[in-house]
């Protein structure tokens, strides 16, 4: 709730401000707003709908089974290859991981999808490689990989 | 209408396996969907919120501006200008491909655009701000400082690795395309 006090607090300084500067640009700001609002409904709506069966239909056991403590470093590595091939919003993935959490998925596996998520491309690779060369496009993504790994096994011991 | 079709299609899709459960698994359906009203309503007391200020910093900070002021400093000034502009866009990694080209073009360190196309990917505000709603302060705070060592870390490896020109020809693009780019520019 706290988290949520913080940001509404930013935003009213951020309309305030940008209310006494331009009428006009912040009219723009809500625009903006709206279109990605629109963009980003569908997939929120899936992943909302998603997130309810998975845990709907798997018990605590099972998802726990799956992604938690039991399914060990597997789990790990394959929540980061889904990371690394998907596309999800980052905005959307939060939520979703933070579900996965809080029905027993552990810190590590979380995290490990997470960064991959936001720091690898696979989809976007091609593109990625055409514009910013093949070599390093390879580098990025594979340095990627690999340091989301690495955050992943450090978030698990500390958290 | 065909391309709203479209895009909702996954949602309608949702809607109709979540009639089929209801109809045939009343439970498991009413778990279901209470699981997702939950979520539901915890994502529309946070979005509006987060969009509007992504709103307000795609207006206030255009990408222009942000590629305007990078690739401006070197050493530590320019890797901590990097990492400030990355973390101030909006858009998904894939807009900023271009833009860090340009910027490697002009003559930028490739650790810098590392930096700047690490801290754009992983280390966003607006992205932040959800991350401690959903994961909690200290998963955000952890994930920042270690993210932020391994961008600044690969980005300096990766330059050394790239040390051989040979090994970034793509810059010599010909001469009319870098026309083109600075007059868009």
């Amino acid at each position: 709730m706290s988290t949520l006090m913080v940001i509404y607090s930013i935003l009213a300084i951020g309309l305030a401000l940008s209310l006494v500067k331009s009428r006009k640009k912040t009219l723009m700001a809500f625009k903006v707003a709206g279109k990605a609002a629109l963009k980003l409904a569908p997939s929120l709506i899936a992943i909302i709908g998603l997130v309810g069966l998975i845990l709907g239909f798997l018990p605590p056991e099972t998802i726990s089974r799956l992604v938690g403590n039991e399914a060990g470093y597997t789990a790990t590595l394959v929540a980061a290859l889904i990371g690394a091939v998907t596309m999800i919003p980052s905005l959307i993935a939060f939520p979703l991981a933070g579900s996965l959490i809080r029905s027993g998925a552990t810190v590590m596996t979380a995290s490990a999808f997470i960064t991959t998520l936001v720091m690898v491309g696979m989809v976007t690779a091609p593109m990625e490689a055409k514009i910013l060369g093949r070599r390093f496009t390879l580098l990025r993504n594979g340095f990627g990989f690999i340091s989301a790994l690495m955050i992943a096994a450090i978030m698990g011991v500390i958290l | 209408m065909k391309g709203i079709l479209k895009k909702w299609k996954v949602p309608l899709a949702m809607a109709i396996i979540y009639l089929v459960v209801l109809v045939f698994k009343r439970e498991t359906g009413e778990a279901s969907l209470a699981v997702a009203g939950d979520y539901a309503k915890e994502m529309i007391l946070i979005m509006p919120a987060v969009l509007l200020l992504m709103g307000l910093i795609e207006v206030w900070i255009p990408k222009e501006s942000i590629q305007q002021w990078l690739g401006k400093g070197s050493g530590i000034k320019g890797m901590a200008l990097s990492f400030a502009l990355g973390t101030l866009p909006t858009g998904p990694l894939y807009a900023a491909f271009p833009m860090t080209a340009s910027l490697l073009k002009k003559g930028a360190r490739i650790s810098n655009a590392v930096i700047f196309m690490g801290s754009w990917a992983a280390l966003k505000i607006p992205q932040l701000l959800v991350e401690i709603e959903f994961m909690g302060l200290g998963f955000a705070a952890l994930r920042f400082i270690l993210t932020l060592v391994a961008i600044v870390t690969s980005g300096y490896v990766i330059e050394y690795m790239m040390r051989d020109p040979a090994s970034h020809q793509w810059l010599n693009v010909p001469a009319d395309e870098q026309q083109l780019q600075k007059q868009r520019g």
